[in-house]
C-alpha cells in the first residue's frame, strides 16, 4: 500500500511544529516526539501497517483543537485524527509527515438528559462508557461494536460503526442527534442538537463515516434507549451453510427482525468453543444465533415461530435460553470469535464486505473455492441479518509472501461481494486497506464527486490524506467545469 | 422564452443538464409538482419535470428493498409493497391536502382524493417523515443509495442496496433535504420493512401541553417501544375524522404501540395504565389507529378544506414543547398540535400577516432546534426565511456542498437560501 511522498520540508520542520504545537497545548505530555514514546501510535487496528508519525498531539480542549488545526492549516502540515486507535482499515494510520491529532484526553460524558433521552458527551468517551454513565436508570447506546470496551464514540462517528444490533436498532449514523466539529480551518461548526433532523443540508449524516477527512468531532449528542424488558437468544445449528443462509432468509421473509443474526462456520465455531467453551454444538458446519427483545409475551411469541422456521430449514441443534447468564454464554464464543481465530493462526485478516442475503450460499461456495485456490484457511463470522460478511484469513505473517497473498485472497473477496451486487465494506471503513479497490464499485466521475465533497470541507487536503481515495487530485482541478461552449447543441428532448 | 422538459432517461437528463450548465440556464426539478410551493419561491429558466422517469426497477422482498424511478408516485410504492405486506417504515406524509391552499393551479385539490400525492424521489428529496420518526428514523435513514446527474451534467451514485455500507461518504444523507438543489437523481434505492401484524393506540383525554408532554417523556422512557406520541388540543381533537377521538370532547394525547398482537395488546395497556395517573384514558383499535395517525402525518388539522393560515414546523427537543407551545400560542389566533412526542410542533397562524416570523424563531432559537415556514403564499416566502438561517460558519460550509454538485448554481436555484 503505497502513502503519499512525505513532505520533506515537513520532516525537516518536526522540531519547530512540535514546538509550535507544545505552545498551543502546553500540558504536560500533550506533545509527543521521543521515537519511543510515538511507537504506540504507529498502527491501528490493521496492524499490516505501521508508520510512526511526525508527531502526536494530545488536546484537551476545543479551542487547543480549533488552534492545532488552523496552525496546520496554516502552515501546510497534514493532520490524522485518532480515537482509540481500534479501526480495521488502517483509518488512523500516521503519516511520516503529519501531525497525529490524538482526541484521548476528551475523555468526559458532559450532559445526560433522561427527558429528551440522549447524552451529550465528548469523543473520546468509549462507546461503552456511554451505556454505562446511563444503565442504572434502565437506558443504553443501542450501536454496540465488539469493541465497544475500548473504541471511542468519536471513532464510531467517524466510521459509521455497526455491531451485532444494528439489524434492529440501526447503525451509529441512526443513533447520532449532533456533533460539533472543528474544520481543518479552525471553525467550530455545530450541526444538529437534542432535535430530529438536523436543518439545512445534512451534513450530520455525511460526517458521519467520513473516516476523519472532513474534520475533528469535538462534541457527539447521541440519542439512549430503554432497554428491552426481556431479551433471549436461540443457538441454532444447521448441517448445511446453505440451510443454515436459507434459515436467515425465512425469518426476515416471515417478517421478523431479530435484535441481532449473526452466524459462524464450522472453523470459527470450533476456534470460539476452544477458546471460551460457550457449549456450541460441533457437529455442525454453520451456527447462528437469534436474539430478541421486547415484551414477554413478544420474545416468547417469537422465539416460537424463528424455532419452527429453523425446524423446517433441517436445523439439527435448536437451544432457546431460559437464562440471562445463559444468553451470555451463547454470545460468548461469537464476541470472542477475532481472538479465538488469533489462537488457531499466527496471523489473521478481517474482510468486511456486505452482501444481499440471499446470495450467502453462493458466496460461501465461491469463498470455499477461493481458499483452496490461495491455499489459506477462512473462518467466517457474519452479520446475517443484514448481509455482512466478516471472513477472517488466516495466514503467518513470518512466512515471506503470506501476507501479500491474505491481501490478494481478501481484495478477491471484496469484489465477489460487489460483484453479487453488495459493497466492499459494511462497518470498517475504507481507510488504507481498501483504498485502491474503490474503483470496483465507484467509477471516476463517482469518485471525483466525493472528493469534491472532500474539497468543500477541506480545501489544501490536509485532512488524513491517503485515505479512502485512491488516487487524490487538486481542488481546483477537481472544481472545474469542462465547458465546450457551442459543442453542447440544445438536447433532443421530449417538452411541451 | 421558459421551457418544460420532460426527460425520458438519465442519458437525456444528463444531456439538459450538461447544456443547461454551458449556457448558465437555471433549471426547476420537479416530479408531479405536488410540493412545489413549500420553500423559497424561485424563478428559474426552464422547468425539468422528471414525470417521464417514473416505475419501480427492483423489489425484492426477502431482501427487504426496493429501487424505483425518481417520479414513481408514492402510490403506486406503497400498492406494491402493500401486495408483499410491507411498507416504508418513515410513513411518508402525503401533504397534498395540507398544501392545496398553496398549491391552487398546481394539481391540489381541496377534496382529499384517496391516491396519496407526492413521488419517491419528492419525500427523499426533501426527507420527509411521518409520525414513526421517533422509533424508526427519517426518510433519510431509508435511504441507501441513488444515481443522479449534478449539476455539472455528470451522472454519478452513491450507496448501494444493502443497508450495512460505509464505502465512500454517504451522500444519499446529503441528497435527502436537499431540495433538489444540488442534483436531479435518477433512481432511488429505499429499505422496506414488514407491516406490523398489530396496531393499538393509547389515549389520554384532557391534557393540556405540559401534561402532554410529560406523559409523553415517560412513555418514551418506557420499554414499550412507542412508534407515535402526539397531543392535539381539545379544538383540534374534536374535529378529527376519528368519531372516538372527536367524541372524547377534550385535549388528546396518543401513544402508538404496533408488533405482534400480543405485544401491541399488552403495550397499549401498560401505557394506558401509566397514562391513568394523567387523567381518563380510551383506546384506538386497527382501523381507527391507522385513520388518527394519518391524520397526525398528513398534518389534517390544518388541512381542512378552505384552511389558507400560515404553518410553521418546528423542530426542537420534546422537552421544550411545552414552553414552545406556551410561547407561541399566545400570538393571536395561534393554534399548535405536537407529534413526534413534541419534537415536532405544527404551528398555525391567521393568514395575511407575516407569519409572525420574528416571534417563532425567537422562541426556537431558546432551544437548539430549527423552524420551517411550511405553508404560506408566495409573497410571504419571497419575503422572510423559509428554512432556518444558517450562522456563517454554517453558510459557507453550505455554500461550498453546494458548489461541490452544482457549481454554477442552475438546479432550484434559491429554493433552500437565498444563496443556495
Ligand atoms: C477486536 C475488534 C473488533 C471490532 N468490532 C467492530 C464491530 O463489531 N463493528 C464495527 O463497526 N467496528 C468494529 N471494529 C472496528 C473499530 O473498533 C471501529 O471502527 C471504531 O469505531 C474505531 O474507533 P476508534 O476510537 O478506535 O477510532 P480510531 O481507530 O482511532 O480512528 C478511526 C477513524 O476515525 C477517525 N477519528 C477518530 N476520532 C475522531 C474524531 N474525534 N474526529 C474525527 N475523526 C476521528 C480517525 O481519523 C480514523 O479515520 C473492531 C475493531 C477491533 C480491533
Amino acid at each position: 500500500m503505497k502513502m503519499p511522498e512525505p513532505d520533506r520540508e515537513a520532516l525537516a520542520k518536526r522540531e519547530e511544529i512540535a514546538a509550535a504545537l507544545s505552545k498551543i497545548v502546553p500540558a504536560e505530555g500533550g506533545v509527543i516526539v521521543d521515537e519511543d514514546e510515538l511507537r504506540p501510535y504507529e498502527s491501528d487496528g490493521l496492524t499490516a501497517y505501521r508508520q510512526p508519525p511526525l508527531v502526536v498531539v494530545l488536546p484537551e480542549t476545543v479551542e487547543e483543537v480549533r488552534q492545532v488545526l488552523r496552525y496546520c492549516h496554516e502552515n501546510g502540515i497534514k493532520v490524522v485524527p485518532r480515537g482509540a486507535g481500534t479501526s480495521l482499515s488502517g483509518g488512523a494510520l500516521p503519516l511520516a509527515d503529519g501531525v497525529l491529532l490524538s482526541m484521548t484526553k476528551f475523555n468526559r460524558i458532559l450532559e445526560i438528559d433522561f427527558d429528551n433521552r440522549c447524552v451529550v458527551t465528548q469523543p473520546g468517551v468509549t462507546n461503552l462508557g456511554i451505556t454505562d454513565a446511563v444503565q442504572h436508570k434502565g437506558f443504553y447506546y443501542a450501536p454496540d461494536p465488539s469493541s465497544q470496551i475500548a473504541c471511542t464514540i468519536g471513532g464510531n462517528i467517524a466510521e459509521n460503526s455497526g455491531g451485532v444490533h444494528c439489524l434492529k436498532y440501526g447503525l451509529t449514523t441512526n443513533n447520532v442527534l449532533g456533533v460539533e466539529l472543528v474544520t481543518i480551518e479552525g471553525e467550530v461548526v455545530r450541526f444538529g442538537g437534542k432535535h430530529l433532523d438536523a436543518g439545512g443540508y445534512d451534513m450530520l449524516g455525511l460526517l458521519t463515516g467520513s473516516e476523519g477527512l472532513l474534520g475533528v468531532v469535538t462534541e457527539v449528542t447521541v440519542r439512549i434507549l430503554r432497554s428491552p424488558e426481556t431479551v433471549r437468544a436461540m443457538l441454532t445449528g444447521f448441517p448445511t451453510s446453505e440451510q443454515a443462509g436459507d434459515c436467515v432468509a425465512k425469518v426476515i421473509g416471515a417478517g421478523i427482525i431479530p435484535a441481532g443474526m449473526e452466524m459462524m462456520d464450522r472453523l470459527a465455531t470450533q476456534a470460539a468453543e476452544d477458546f471460551v467453551h460457550a457449549g456450541y454444538p460441533l457437529d455442525v458446519e454453520a451456527l447462528i444465533i437469534v436474539e430478541l427483545d421486547g415484551p414477554a409475551v413478544e420474545v416468547d411469541h417469537l422465539i416460537e415461530r424463528v424455532a419452527g422456521i429453523a425446524r423446517e430449514c433441517g436445523a439439527s441443534t435448536i437451544r432457546v435460553s431460559e437464562t440471562d447468564a445463559e444468553r451470555q454464554a451463547f454470545w460468548a464464543g461469537r464476541k470472542a470469535a477475532f481472538p479465538a481465530v488469533g489462537r488457531i493462526s499466527p496471523d489473521y485478516y478481517c474482510m468486511d464486505g456486505t452482501i444481499p442475503r440471499s446470495r450467502l450460499p453462493e458466496v460461501l461456495s465461491r469463498l470455499a473455492e477461493l481458499s483452496q485456490k490461495y491455499e489459506l484457511r477462512v473462518a467466517n463470522v457474519f452479520h446475517a441479518g443484514d448481509g455482512n460478511l466478516h471472513p477472517l484469513i488466516l495466514y503467518d505473517a513470518n512466512i515471506p509472501g503470506e501476507l501479500e497473498k491474505a491481501e490478494e485472497f481478501g481484495a478477491e473477496i471484496l469484489k465477489l461481494c460487489v460483484e453479487v451486487g453488495g459493497v466492499l465494506t459494511g462497518e470498517h471503513g475504507v481507510g488504507v486497506e481498501k483504498r485502491d479497490l474503490m474503483p470496483e464499485m465507484f467509477s471516476e466521475d463517482d469518485l471525483n464527486q466525493q472528493m469534491r465533497v472532500k474539497c468543500a470541507f477541506d480545501p489544501s487536503s490536509l485532512l488524513n490524506p491517503g485515505k479512502m481515495f485512491p488516487v487524490l487530485h487538486r481542488c481546483a482541478e477537481l472544481g472545474r467545469v469542462h465547458v465546450h461552449r457551442g459543442e453542447t447543441r440544445f438536447p433532443d428532448i421530449p417538452r411541451f | 422564452m421558459s421551457e418544460t422538459f420532460r426527460p425520458d432517461n438519465p442519458d437525456q437528463l444528463r444531456d439538459l443538464l450538461a447544456w443547461a450548465t454551458t449556457e448558465g440556464k437555471t433549471v426547476e426539478i420537479v416530479g408531479t409538482g405536488s410540493k412545489r410551493a413549500v420553500g423559497r419561491p424561485m424563478a428559474a429558466d426552464h422547468v425539468v419535470e422528471l414525470g417521464g422517469m417514473a416505475g419501480i426497477t427492483l423489489y425484492e422482498p426477502d431482501e427487504l428493498v426496493m429501487t424505483a424511478s425518481p417520479a414513481t408516485p408514492i402510490a403506486e410504492i406503497e400498492a406494491a409493497l402493500s401486495e408483499k405486506n410491507q411498507q416504508l417504515e418513515f410513513e411518508p406524509p402525503d401533504y397534498g391536502p395540507l398544501l392545496a391552499s398553496v398549491n391552487s393551479g398546481q394539481g391540489g385539490s381541496t377534496a382529499r382524493s384517496n391516491a396519496p400525492t407526492g413521488t419517491l424521489g419528492g419525500v427523499i428529496s426533501c426527507n420527509l417523515s411521518g409520525p414513526r420518526r421517533i422509533k424508526s428514523g427519517a426518510a433519510r435513514d431509508h435511504f441507501l443509495g441513488f444515481h443522479a446527474v449534478s449539476g455539472r451534467g455528470e451522472i454519478f451514485k452513491s450507496g448501494g442496496r444493502v443497508v450495512k455500507n460505509v464505502t465512500g461518504y454517504d451522500l444519499s444523507k446529503l441528497m435527502a433535504g436537499s431540495w433538489g438543489t444540488l442534483a436531479a437523481m435518477t433512481d432511488v434505492t429505499v429499505k422496506v420493512l414488514p407491516v406490523p401484524e398489530k396496531t393499538r393506540t393509547a389515549l389520554l383525554v384532557g391534557a393540556d401541553s405540559a401534561q402532554a408532554a410529560q406523559a409523553m417523556i415517560q412513555a418514551m422512557q418506557s420499554p414499550h417501544e412507542v412508534s407515535g406520541a402526539a397531543w392535539l388540543p381539545a379544538p383540534l381533537a374534536s374535529a378529527s375524522g376519528v368519531d372516538l377521538v372527536a367524541g372524547q370532547k377534550g385535549a388528546v394525547t396518543a401513544l402508538r404501540v404496533e408488533g405482534p398482537g400480543p405485544s401491541a395488546e399488552y403495550r397499549c395497556n401498560a401505557l394506558r395504565e401509566m397514562l391513568s395517573a394523567f387523567g381518563a384514558t380510551e383506546e384506538l383499535h386497527s382501523v381507527n389507529s391507522i385513520a388518527f395517525w394519518r391524520e397526525v402525518r398528513d398534518v389534517m388539522p390544518f388541512a381542512r378544506p378552505g384552511d389558507d393560515r400560515a404553518v410553521w414546523k418546528l423542530s426542537a427537543p420534546p422537552a421544550s414543547a411545552p414552553q414552545l407551545v406556551g410561547e407561541l400560542t399566545a400570538i393571536k389566533g395561534a393554534e399548535a398540535f405536537l407529534d413526534w412526542s413534541g419534537g415536532l410542533v405544527w404551528l398555525a397562524l391567521p393568514a395575511g400577516t407575516d407569519a409572525s416570523h420574528e416571534a417563532v424563531r425567537a422562541a426556537v432559537d431558546r432551544t437548539t432546534g430549527h423552524a420551517t415556514l411550511f405553508r404560506a403564499p408566495e409573497e410571504i416566502r419571497r419575503t422572510i426565511p423559509v428554512f432556518q438561517p444558517q450562522p456563517g460558519a454554517k453558510t459557507l460550509l453550505s455554500q461550498r456542498v453546494k458548489a461541490a454538485f452544482d457549481p454554477k448554481g442552475i438546479l432550484n436555484p434559491g429554493r433552500m437560501y437565498a444563496d443556495i
